[in-house]
């Protein structure tokens, strides 16, 4: 049991080592900070779903050392991603822009979701709607007491 | 009105159906994207010539001044695609009215070289991007790449993998036409 544990944290943390190569780190441990901190919502543009910060991709690799050369270079973070931008479009970064273009793409969610929480509460609040006594006919109620007491002995 | 009401999952299941079989049809690639760059100037950059080889290199302003449409072609000697396309772009260096130079992407001079020498050069100019820095101010996400630039410098058209696929040669023609007209 232990073992299938350790293995499986092992598998886990496997999947979580970055990319980054010993050459390519900054000696000033801020900018570098800042560095892995964005190359974690840069797209490898190679790999569709892999962020720069952990594809082994000979173009994720050019793209670290490129996020690191506007660092150097004085950029602040939001500089770094639209340098990127400007290059490879809003697809570079896993978190798109908010601008009309992408208010669907924001607002969907909500929005379906209030459709779902006013159908909820509607169904929730709708008056019960099953039949009454008074809503039976003479008929039917002496169909009904006859059924009744037809039963009354207990042991239906 | 309640009656109608009812049909709703059904003319909703029915349109996003239409909208999915609209997306698996007609040939749409979801790996297809537009290139950012697409309206805008070249990137500005300055490369040296292929190392041991004629020639002074290949610079934006190359392009840019050319006073014709330019195709940019972006290749390397390790690049399967880039040898299936490399008769067309030949085809493109016989056209009037278009020049077309190459930027060579991560390669070793003399490799560069041997293919060159082996398949035929059909650039006028080419510059070697050694470690892919100007190529990434191109937005390139591999080889071969190909890009049409109009008289004015601005680009037109872009073609990322082989020129070699179905359509895209004609695309590239038709684009390179454009270029010139306008």
């Amino acid at each position: 049991m232990k073992y299938i544990f350790y293995t499986l944290l092992c598998l886990f943390c496997a999947s979580q080592v970055a990319a980054v190569e010993p050459d390519e780190i900054l000696s000033d441990p801020a900018l570098e900070a800042r560095a892995r901190e964005i190359s974690t919502g840069v797209r490898c543009v190679v790999c569709q779903n892999e962020p720069i910060d952990t594809s082994n991709a000979s173009v994720a690799k050019d793209l670290r050392l490129l996020v690191r050369e506007r660092l150097l270079a004085g950029d602040t973070n939001t500089q770094v991603e639209a340098f990127l931008v400007a290059r490879y479009g809003d697809y570079v970064l896993f978190r798109p822009p908010f601008r009309g273009a992408t208010y669907v793409l924001w607002f969907a969610p909500i929005v379906i979701f209030g459709f779902g929480l006013i159908a909820v509460i509607r169904a929730v609040r709708r008056p019960g709607a099953s039949p009454t006594l008074d809503q039976l006919s003479d008929d039917e109620l002496a169909t009904l007491s006859k059924i009744i007491s037809s039963k009354d002995d207990g042991t239906a | 009105m309640i009656r109608l009401l009812a049909f709703l999952p059904v003319v909703i299941a029915l349109g996003l159906g239409a909208f999915m079989l609209w997306g698996l049809t007609g040939d749409r690639d979801p790996s297809d994207r537009p290139s950012a760059l697409m309206g805008h100037t070249v990137p500005a950059f300055d490369l040296e010539g292929i190392d041991g080889m004629d020639g002074p290199g290949l610079s934006s302003d190359d392009i840019s001044d050319a006073g014709q449409p330019v195709v940019v072609n972006i290749f390397a000697s390790w690049c399967g695609p880039c040898r299936q396309e490399h008769p067309l772009l030949e085809t493109v260096a016989a056209m009037s009215g278009v020049s077309i130079v190459g930027i060579n992407y991560k390669n070793e001079a003399f490799q560069a070289r041997r293919w060159l020498a082996e398949m035929g050069n059909p650039f006028h100019k080419i510059g070697a991007d050694l470690d892919g820095r100007v190529s990434l101010d191109w937005g390139v996400t591999g080889v071969p790449e190909t890009f049409v630039i109009n008289a004015e410098g601005v680009i037109v058209y872009r073609h990322t993998g082989s020129l070699a696929e179905p359509g895209a040669f004609d695309a590239l023609k038709g684009a390179i036409v454009a270029a010139g007209q306008s």
